[in-house]
């Protein structure tokens, strides 16, 4: 109990950061400590190469968008603080806080976690899918089984099946409608983190 | 005039029937042929000239011979298969039936018929229950089915709750089923003292297990969440392993007055020799069979041969080392699945798909059947204090057995069962024939023998009838979170691809193991090792690129076709007629039932007023009149004009 209060004592705003994400203090601390693992320079802030260091999340195909979806726009490193936000999305969602309309959205709503999702593919941020983007994502997913042209029928195929105003993108809303009917608080979420 | 077609109609069939039986009454004993003999010509021609017929002065040469003694086992076998299948068909005639009875509680009435009237001939029914027919002819296709058309993912994500059901939860019920019946039994009114704690804890093993027949019947038709679904379907097929080993165990002690701890110590190592060793065969058999349809790129029409051969070959090494063999032929064929459906041809492929469903259906009708017609049949002990309590008992325990152990691992969950989720996983706890089969085994030494028959037709009457019944709109009134089968599009595939990897990835940076981690890791041990050996052109391929052909081969597939649906094997060129789904009017059904009706009272009149083997002309009988009233319906219609319903499966009336 010691060593948990002389670690929650070391971070500012911790109880705000608390509130907002929904972690518990010992949830809080195991990322603290994880956080200094990964930053091997100690400078409080971690950069694209300190989460490259970590040798599977190389080999993940979409590991870079992953990396990438950390930093905030502009930014080159990332805080604790950033840290803990984001990886507060893949917290299940609570079923037990009454839903209370003049707060935001919590962070592990099934919106935020879509959200989230559709950020992946979104890199330029416009609000849409386009064929490009999804063509990237599929080609790092699918690597060398597919012929291209292959990989540019399924993206024909995906996009015309989501693609409700013809305007040859995914929105947010029509990705949100794709997904209607699956259970996506089951798939995005990480057990220990509830 | 139309009436007159009829009747003169009926008048050929009577006559065909009459034909057909009354030969039967003169010959009362069929002459048995001489064991070994074989109708050949003495070798030795008589001198004087060639004779045409050797015997010909003694008697004339019959034109007409029944030899029925020959052809006896198949031909009956034949003939309850039939008349179980057409039972099946006739369930179908009134659609809202199916729908709110489970086919299992139809064929097991069906069944209750059939025992009535043999056992009021006193004609003894074929043993299908009994240990030797149920266990190795009987129950493998069904268990086969379910293995293999188990959706493996939600399997594998759920592979430790599905575990700690099966085996903790069917331990709980035994222990708990089997003492408080033996402190039921201390009571003196109920006289049945003289079961002692082994003979009770040895039932309550044969009746805790929830049964995978029973089950899957039940909750094939209503949809509940996957979740849910896999945790029942993998409970009862995972709980074998325990009841095996509880079964072999209450036996081997049930003779013994004192029970050493040692024994209970074997029991558990028992246990895991069992277990692991069913699963463990079925995995060797898997991959053997994997390897073997490598090679078979010449032999396709035999493909699916070595599905169907290696699976019952799994089964029947389990059952020769007496461990369990329904853990060994499903984890065959979970592992035989993915690779040989990269390996055979895609005909191969869609008849072992098809095949399998039929064994497993044909299996899983025959045995409800023969449950119904041996309820009538067997000699039964009734004895309202240790039914009633029985019964109630498996309820209690049950219910306390999900509640408590769905506490205890909800927490290991990503999605818990709320109360909900639990009260039908509880409630769905069928039991079926595999309990009945096993008590009809037991040794005679058992006093009470016949209690315990009863008390297990008791038990299973009353899940799969009052349960299986109130499943469904138990399940519509508490709103049970339902699935939603039709996930298949492709957009669903690639997002879900991609929420995997990033959930892997986000797991690999918080520095955690989860199954994810397990899977990831067996996936590129598939890919690096085992693909190259089993399977014969080694492309992996994602299940992304796998969707999209599919989805694009049903879309050719639509095209062709004007409506949606089964092709059948005549309309591959333009289609003329609309096949629509069946919705008889009502009078149409009023109808046949009537003819159907009509021909079986005949029919079994004329018959048992004379033939040889009563069975023989009972089951005769009805599937004669089944046809009979199918063929006398469609006559009525075309006759009369109202739409063909049975023929043709149109809703419109056919033109010219």
């Amino acid at each position: 109990m010691g060593s948990t209060n002389s670690t929650l004592s070391k971070i500012p705003n911790v109880e705000e950061l608390m509130q907002e994400t929904g972690f518990t203090p010992a949830h809080i601390v195991r990322l603290y400590d994880r956080f200094e693992a990964l930053d091997k320079e100690k400078t409080g802030h971690l950069r694209p190469q300190d989460f490259g260091a970590i040798n599977r999340l190389a080999m993940n195909p979409i590991g870079d968008r992953i990396i990438g979806a950390f930093f905030s726009p502009g930014q080159e490193t990332v805080d604790f603080h950033s840290f803990v936000r984001i990886l507060a999305h893949f917290r299940p969602a609570d079923k037990k806080h009454p839903k209370d309309p003049s707060m935001p959205e919590p962070v592990n709503s099934r919106t935020s976690k879509l959200k989230f999702a559709f950020q992946l593919y979104d890199q330029d941020k416009d609000g849409k899918i386009s064929r490009a983007e999804l063509l990237q994502v599929l080609r790092s997913m699918l690597e060398m089984q597919v012929t291209e042209e292959q990989l540019e029928s399924i993206a024909d195929r995906t996009i015309q099946e989501a693609d409700l105003d013809k305007d040859d993108a995914i929105s947010f809303e029509e990705f949100r409608k794709s997904l209607e009917k699956v259970n996506i608080d089951h798939k995005m979420s990480i057990r220990f983190l509830r | 005039g139309c009436e007159a077609l009829l009747e003169l109609f009926f008048i050929w069939f009577i006559l065909f029937h009459s034909f057909v039986y009354l030969p039967c009454g003169s010959y009362t004993e069929i002459p048995p042929k001489p064991p070994g003999s074989v109708t050949v010509l003495p070798p030795v021609k008589p001198a004087g000239g060639p004779q045409a017929f050797p015997d010909a002065e003694n008697s004339n040469l019959p034109v007409f011979t029944m030899d029925y003694a020959r052809i006896q086992v198949p031909f009956e076998v034949t003939l309850w298969v039939l008349l179980a299948s057409f039972a099946k068909i006739g369930f179908h005639v009134y659609h809202k039936i199916t729908f709110w009875v489970p086919e299992s509680c139809l064929l097991i009435s069906i069944g209750l018929i059939v025992g009535a009237i043999m056992h009021s001939v006193h004609e003894e029914p074929p043993a299908v229950l009994s240990y030797n027919v149920f266990f190795l002819f009987m129950l493998p296709p069904i268990v086969l089915e379910s293995g293999y058309f188990m959706p493996t993912r939600p399997f594998f994500e759920n592979v430790g709750t599905v575990l700690w059901f099966a085996v903790v939860g069917t331990l709980w019920n035994s222990i708990g089923i089997g003492m408080s019946l033996y402190a039921v039994c201390q009571i003196e009114a109920f006289e049945v003292q003289d079961i002692n704690l082994q003979e009770n804890m040895l039932f309550a093993a044969i009746i805790s297990a929830v049964d995978p027949v029973a089950v899957l019947s039940v909750f094939e038709d209503v949809s509940v969440n996957e979740q849910l679904y896999i945790v029942v379907f993998g409970e009862c097929l995972f709980n074998d392993a325990v009841t095996v080993v509880l079964y072999n165990m209450f036996i081997f002690v049930a003779d013994m007055p004192v029970v050493e701890p040692v024994d209970v110590f074997l029991g558990v190592a028992r246990f895991f020799v069992v277990g692991l060793g069913g699963m463990g065969f079925g995995v060797i058999f898997g991959f053997v069979a994997s390897f073997t349809t490598r090679f078979t790129s010449n032999v396709r029409e035999i493909e699916p041969l070595f599905i169907f051969m290696y699976s019952y070959l799994a089964y029947l090494v389990a059952e020769l080392f007496s461990i369990s063999s329904i853990m060994a032929i499903v984890t065959c064929a979970l592992t035989m699945k993915y690779y040989v459906e990269e390996n055979v041809s895609q005909r191969s492929c869609t008849t072992i798909r098809h095949v399998v469903k039929m064994l497993g259906t044909i299996s899983e009708t025959l045995i409800f059947f023969f449950l119904g017609v041996v309820t009538i049949t067997t000699e039964h002990e009734w004895n309202w204090g240790y039914i009633m309590f029985t019964l109630l008992l498996a309820l209690v325990w049950r219910g306390l057995g999900v509640l408590v152990l769905t506490q205890i691992i909800n927490p290991f969950r990503t999605i818990p069962f709320n109360f909900k989720d639990q009260f039908i996983l509880g409630y769905g706890g069928l039991r079926g024939a595999i309990s009945f089969a096993l008590v009809f085994t037991l040794p005679d030494s058992i006093g009470r023998k016949k209690l315990f028959l009863t008390t297990t037709i008791c038990m299973i009457m009353f899940t799969v009838f009052i349960q299986g019944i109130s499943i469904r709109p138990l399940i519509e009134f508490i709103n049970v979170r339902r699935t939603n089968r039709n996930l298949e599009t492709i957009n669903v595939e690639i997002h879900s691809r991609l929420i995997e990897h990033t959930i892997a990835g986000v797991e690999d940076l918080c520095g955690q193991w989860s199954h994810y981690y397990w899977k990831d890791k067996f996936l590129k041990f598939n890919n690096r090792i085992l693909r190259k050996i089993l399977i014969r052109d080694n492309r992996a391929e994602s299940s992304i690129v796998a969707l999209y052909k599919k989805l694009e081969l049903q879309n050719a597939m639509e095209i062709l076709d004007t409506v949606s649906g089964d092709i059948n094997a005549g309309s591959s060129i333009v289609s003329l007629q609309y096949v629509y789904p069946l919705s008889p009017s009502s009078s149409c059904s009023l109808s046949l039932s009537l003819y159907f009706a009509l021909s079986l009272i005949l029919l079994l009149s004329l018959s048992l007023a004379c033939s040889p083997s009563l069975s023989l002309s009972l089951v005769l009988s009805l599937t004669l009149s089944f046809f009979l009233g199918t063929t006398l319906q469609a006559w009525h219609t075309c006759i009369w004009g109202v739409s063909p319903i049975l023929l043709c499966r149109s809703s419109q009336p056919l033109s010219g």
